[in-house]
């Protein structure tokens, strides 16, 4: 991530190096969150007129996929399984300690920008539930000592 | 005479219609026959079964998401979706087995749990869709508990919004519910009732063709967004066309009319009374009171799509601004006074009779209004033609497509347009040149951008960047943004591409049109002066482009021309008709579905006020009134002798009036004063005469020098025919009783007796009678056969007995297509130091001309004021920003507007439009005309643009005389 306030020039070349693909509407609003992080609105009226869109159609397409973002993320996102079988070894338990240490709820983000938790619905991880993933590191059994312990190594 | 019925079938028939080879198959033990591609839905439609529904509409493809209309098929597993499942041939289908019937009462259950239980209290209370599925399955029980749902605000597990309401204090908020966007005037959209059903975004993309709503989010928290992010309706690009509402089976999108007056109980197939496409309406009412448009499905020219003028601005009709009682007075500088028909009557029938003593009966004259209907508007001839004896009429279609008729009867044969608006559906390249479908027709625009996505191409010749150049899906393969008054130019110059390039079509020129005569036009047009290399410095149009359009139009399948005022108003513009009419011919475009040369006529009835002899020089049915044999048909009709010589135009009457010749005159429904240019000689033609009677709805600016008037009646208040601008005749039917007193042909009748004609019709049905004793191209037109089709489009006569969709199919009406020479003359108007720019005017999506009716609703929202869009290297030129104040001068006068800086605007060319009387844009516009129709050049005027700090002293002046002249006394006791 270089930066979370790119030009409008900054995500028009991010746009104009999709359009060789069939169907690019996806990968740009990728190529957006890869280099900056998020998807800023102002991307979207740029990304509608290139592709011939009406910011409401690209709105929708962004808003259907909860990975992308509209605001930057804290440095570190933590994601919470929170499907059958995490839940079934006590994931409830281990979202609540973690959120509330953090004093937020999901989706939110510490006040000092450090961190974001976020739910998931299954990490592919049921072996070892609860499963949780911070950053790109997948955590097994995770509780809520070793998700801190993770953090503060990461600082 | 029945007035009000509706014999077709209005039902849903949930997929739209498909036309395929035939299909037999049975449903519920029911054989039915459907075209193939036909949905299992629809086809059990035909049947007589309805399916239960929610997502699936006629209107729009099928979806497939409600899962309510699942059915079962014998040899097939599972309950398919019969929206989605088209028919087969032998097919057995189940709609009532005991399995699907489960599966619909809990679907039914599921979305019932997230919606308020507030039926007795909604809006569409008796219209709701999800009302007549719930009884139709027999949910009679929701065993879900309160949980997470959008319609309880109070988030406390209330059941309904009232009960939310009481537990408001106590309960958390609900994060899920959203309040109701009102920001539209004219229709309201609820979160809360939403049943997330897409029928609204999929009208506003396939029907409509904004794309202006979206789905948001995914699962339980999807819901309907109009833009993005942050926008409401009213900041999206939404264009408040209605079809969303329309769409809607809630109470979720919904007019707010609805919420204020109840649901209608009785329906009156009608006709719009806005532009020349003449969309049919439903009007909705209880008793008398009108609740709302709807736009009728079996409408033939707009096929249950509408405009934000139809749907919604008619509220004019109710303004308080409306005059219902007669006025005289004696001079226009005395107050009005409030008086009795009989005596306004007298007073202008005196009047009348004095001056045609006094002067002779050519002084008299009457301007027909394309506003008003046939019948009407055949009365006002007659009434000049055999109660003033003389043919002093013209009609505002002089200002607007008096050249289409010149240029297409000249080289066709008719004065007409020559397709159906289904035409278009075929179409494969459309050339649109000088008009701005998307808002002066927005309902064919629609039905062109719906074909554009489907693959057909798109040339635009216009000096701007107008939405049909690119906007969501759809993108001009040519935009040809020429300099205004060079489109002969342009088009002769095409003609030489497609001439010396080989392009033209030789077997259809050798087998319709004049052989001689086309090679004659092809000597012309392959001079080297007409190449686009040698016109383009002329007209600003890259050669190369010019050619590839050039090429694409002779050779793209398909071609039709569409074509507005920016064609016909301009000191060329019968020329440029002509030109249209030679391209078309030598492409072979001409007598077949997807072709022909297409008006887009301005008002609702310019084609028929033009059709029922409304022109000096022309009988009803474009026949010239030095004809005895024509004049004879009328003599012996009306028992008078004609004056054989042509009477008058609008601005012959006007010069002669400032000479002193021309001295009393009937208007009715038209506003000279401010759509015809150059306001200022105008006014001074008006104010020279001595009885000027204004017959309209409001005290509009040319009633500002009147000496009688005469309260209309609006279309709602009627009955008559309207004729579209595909020759379409459609019935105007009488909604209500007249708030005046008198429909308008009524009034006319009073006027034409109170100076001694002794009319007696007492329905328009039997002035249509008169028109088809009259005239050949009427000849078989009845309210009858008007009631049994719906409409006829003419000629409807012994050869035609149901009307002629299209035109020249077998021969032109004048035998051989006619090629005609087409030189390219400058307009004297022309740029220079003085006044550097051209100014070109027209119109915008939510008003409409001189904004009499539009301006008296809530359209204003969008458009409270003209603006001068300029481009930017202009406007830095001038120190100006978006915004700011400016003074537009021309060498006829000069108005002071706000300035829109847009690159939209070509350089050096600056556009407005003409919907205001404050700003008057033709203050500025000159008195240039046509070569041979006099129809003003609007559309090229030079002008120059500075900064300005408030209004011009014409403005100050204007805005004074106009509220001293509109003074009315108190009606005496």
């Amino acid at each position: 991530m270089r930066h979370s306030h790119p030009t409008s020039d900054d995500l028009q070349a991010l746009i104009d190096a999709q359009m060789s693909l069939e169907g690019p509407l996806l990968p740009i609003l990728h190529a957006i969150q890869e280099a900056h992080g998020h998807v800023p609105e102002a991307a979207l009226p740029l990304i509608a007129e290139t592709l011939n869109l009406t910011p409401a159609e690209v709105h929708g397409v962004m808003s259907f996929y909860h990975d992308f973002r509209k605001a930057p993320a804290g440095r570190h996102v933590v994601k919470l399984c929170r499907a059958e079988a995490c839940q079934s070894m006590g994931a409830n338990a281990l979202s609540e300690a973690v959120l509330d240490k953090l004093g937020i709820g999901w989706g939110g983000t510490t006040p000092d920008g450090r961190v974001t938790v976020e739910a998931v619905y299954c990490l592919g991880l049921c072996a070892c539930a609860p499963a949780a993933m911070i950053g790109d590191r997948l955590i097994g059994r995770a509780d809520a000592a070793r998700i801190d312990a993770e953090l503060e190594g990461a600082a | 005479m029945k007035d009000f019925i509706i014999p077709w079938d209005d039902r849903d028939m949930g997929t739209p219609a498909k036309a395929g080879k035939p299909v037999h198959l049975t449903i519920d033990g029911i054989d039915v026959t459907v075209p193939a591609g036909t949905s299992v839905m629809r086809a059990a439609m035909e049947a007589g079964i309805t399916v239960p529904k929610l997502c699936a509409t006629d209107s729009v493809e099928a979806f497939g998401s409600c899962r309510l209309c699942v059915v079962e098929i014998e040899g097939r597993r599972g309950t398919p979706a019969s929206c989605t499942t088209p028919v087969h041939a032998g097919m057995k289908v189940h709609t009532q087995s005991s399995k699907v019937k489960k599966i619909r009462k809990g679907v039914m259950e599921l979305y019932v749990s997230d919606h308020p239980l507030d039926c007795l209290t909604c809006a569409a209370n008796g219209d709701c869709e999800l009302q007549d599925m719930a009884g139709m399955v027999g949910l009679r029980d929701v065993r879900y508990t309160p949980g997470e749902n959008h319609y309880d605000p109070s988030g406390t597990g209330a059941r309904s919004q009232a009960e939310a309401r009481l537990r408001m204090p106590v309960g958390e908020a609900n994060p899920r519910y959203l309040p109701k966007d009102e920001s539209n005037p004219y229709f309201t959209y609820d979160p809360s009732k939403c049943i997330v059903c897409s029928r609204c975004v999929r009208a506003c993309e396939e029907v409509q063709g904004t794309f202006a709503l979206t789905i948001e989010g995914r699962g339980f928290e999807s819901r309907v967004s109009a833009g993005a992010a942050g926008d409401d309706f009213l900041s999206s690009d939404c264009v408040s066309c209605g079809a969303c509402v329309q769409a809607c089976p809630t109470a979720t999108l919904q007019e707010k009319s609805v919420a204020e007056l109840g649901t209608p109980d009785r329906e009156v197939v009608t006709t719009c009374a806005y532009c020349g496409v003449g969309c049919s309406f439903k009007a909705e009412l209880n008793g008398d009171q009108l609740v709302r448009m709807t736009p009728w499905k079996h409408g033939k020219a707009n096929r249950g799509h509408s405009c934000v003028k139809g749907r919604f601005a008619y509220g004019y009709a109710e303004h308080p601004d409306r005059i219902l009682n007669p006025m005289i007075r004696d001079s226009i500088d005395e107050p009005w006074r409030e008086v009795s028909w009989s005596e306004a009557l007298a007073f202008a029938s005196e009047r009348m009779t004095g001056i045609r003593e006094k002067y002779g009966r050519r002084s008299l004259g009457v301007i027909t209004s394309s506003r008003c209907t046939n019948e009407e508007t055949y009365l006002v001839q007659k009434l000049t033609r055999a109660v003033f004896l003389n043919n002093n009429t013209d009609t505002c279609a002089r200002v607007c497509h008096s050249p289409t008729g010149y240029g297409l009867g000249q080289t066709f044969g008719t004065s007409a347009g020559t397709q159906d608006f289904d035409s278009v559906e075929k179409v494969d390249v459309a050339l649109v040149i000088g008009a701005n479908p998307t808002d002066g027709h927005p309902v064919f625009a629609s039905r062109l951008k719906k074909r554009l996505r489907e693959g057909a191409k798109l040339i635009v010749i216009d000096p701007r960047r107008i939405d049909m150049v690119k906007s969501a899906h759809i993108e001009a393969a040519h935009h040809l943004p020429l300099t205004p008054g060079t489109n002969v130019a342009v088009v002769t110059a095409l003609g030489h591409v497609i001439v010396t390039e080989g392009l033209y079509d030789e077997a259809f020129i050798r087998e319709r049109c004049d052989w001689d005569e086309f090679q004659a036009y092809a000597e012309f047009v392959s001079d080297k002066r007409h190449a686009p290399e040698s016109t383009a410095l002329l007209t600003g149009v890259n050669a190369q482009e010019l050619r590839a359009a050039a090429r694409l139009f002779a050779k793209g399948g398909n071609g039709a021309i569409y074509y507005g005022l920016g064609v016909t108003e301009h000191s060329q513009g019968s020329t440029t008709v002509m030109a249209l009419a030679n391209l078309a011919m030598m492409t072979g475009n001409i007598g077949r579905e997807g072709v022909g040369v297409n008006p887009l006529r301005g008002q609702n009835n310019v084609q028929g006020s033009c059709d029922m002899g409304s022109f000096p020089h022309e009988l009803p049915g474009y026949r010239h009134v030095k004809l005895p044999e024509v004049r004879k048909v009328f003599e012996d009709a009306w028992g008078v002798e004609i004056d054989p010589e042509p009477g008058l135009r609008i601005p012959n009457m006007l010069d002669a009036a400032v000479e002193g010749t021309f001295k009393g005159l009937y208007c009715q429904g038209e506003d000279i004063l401010q759509s015809d240019p150059d306001t200022r000689h105008v006014a001074a033609g008006l104010a020279a005469m001595e009885c000027v009677i204004v017959h309209d709805l409001f005290l509009n600016e040319t009633a500002n020098y009147a000496h009688v008037f005469l309260p209309g009646s609006s279309f709602l208040e009627k009955n008559g025919t309207f004729t579209n601008a595909e020759r379409r005749i459609n019935r105007v039917r009488k909604v209500m009783a007249p708030k005046n007193g008198y429909e308008d042909w009524e009034v006319t009748q009073m006027l034409a007796n109170a100076m001694g004609a002794g009319w007696a019709y007492t329905h328009p049905e039997q002035i249509m009678a008169e028109i088809a004793a009259t005239t050949p191209s009427f000849a078989n037109v009845t309210y009858d056969l008007l009631e049994q089709k719906g409409s006829v489009q003419w000629p409807c006569n012994e050869e035609h007995p149901e009307g002629t969709p299209l035109m020249h199919v077998d021969g032109f009406m004048r035998g051989k297509g006619r090629f005609i020479v087409t030189e390219y003359v400058a307009t004297a108007e022309r740029s220079g130091p003085r006044f550097p720019l051209l100014l070109t005017t027209g119109r915008i999506l939510s008003q409409y001309n001189v904004g009499a009716q539009t301006r008296r609703t809530s359209n204003s929202v969008w458009h409270e004021q003209d603006l001068l869009e300029i481009h930017p290297h202009d406007a830095e030129n001038r120190g100006l920003k978006d915004g700011d104040w400016i003074k537009l001068a021309s060498r006829s006068g000069e108005t002071t507007l706000k300035a829109s800086v847009t690159d939209r605007m070509s350089p050096g060319v600056v556009y407005t439009t003409f919907h205001h009387p404050d700003t008057q844009a033709n203050v500025v516009t000159t008195d240039y005309s046509d070569w041979a129709t006099n129809c003003p050049e609007y559309k090229v005027t030079a002008v120059q643009v500075s900064p300005s700090n408030g209004p011009t002293d014409w403005q100050e002046d204007y805005a004074a005389q106009a509220e001293r002249s509109r003074r009315i006394l108190p009606a005496a006791e």
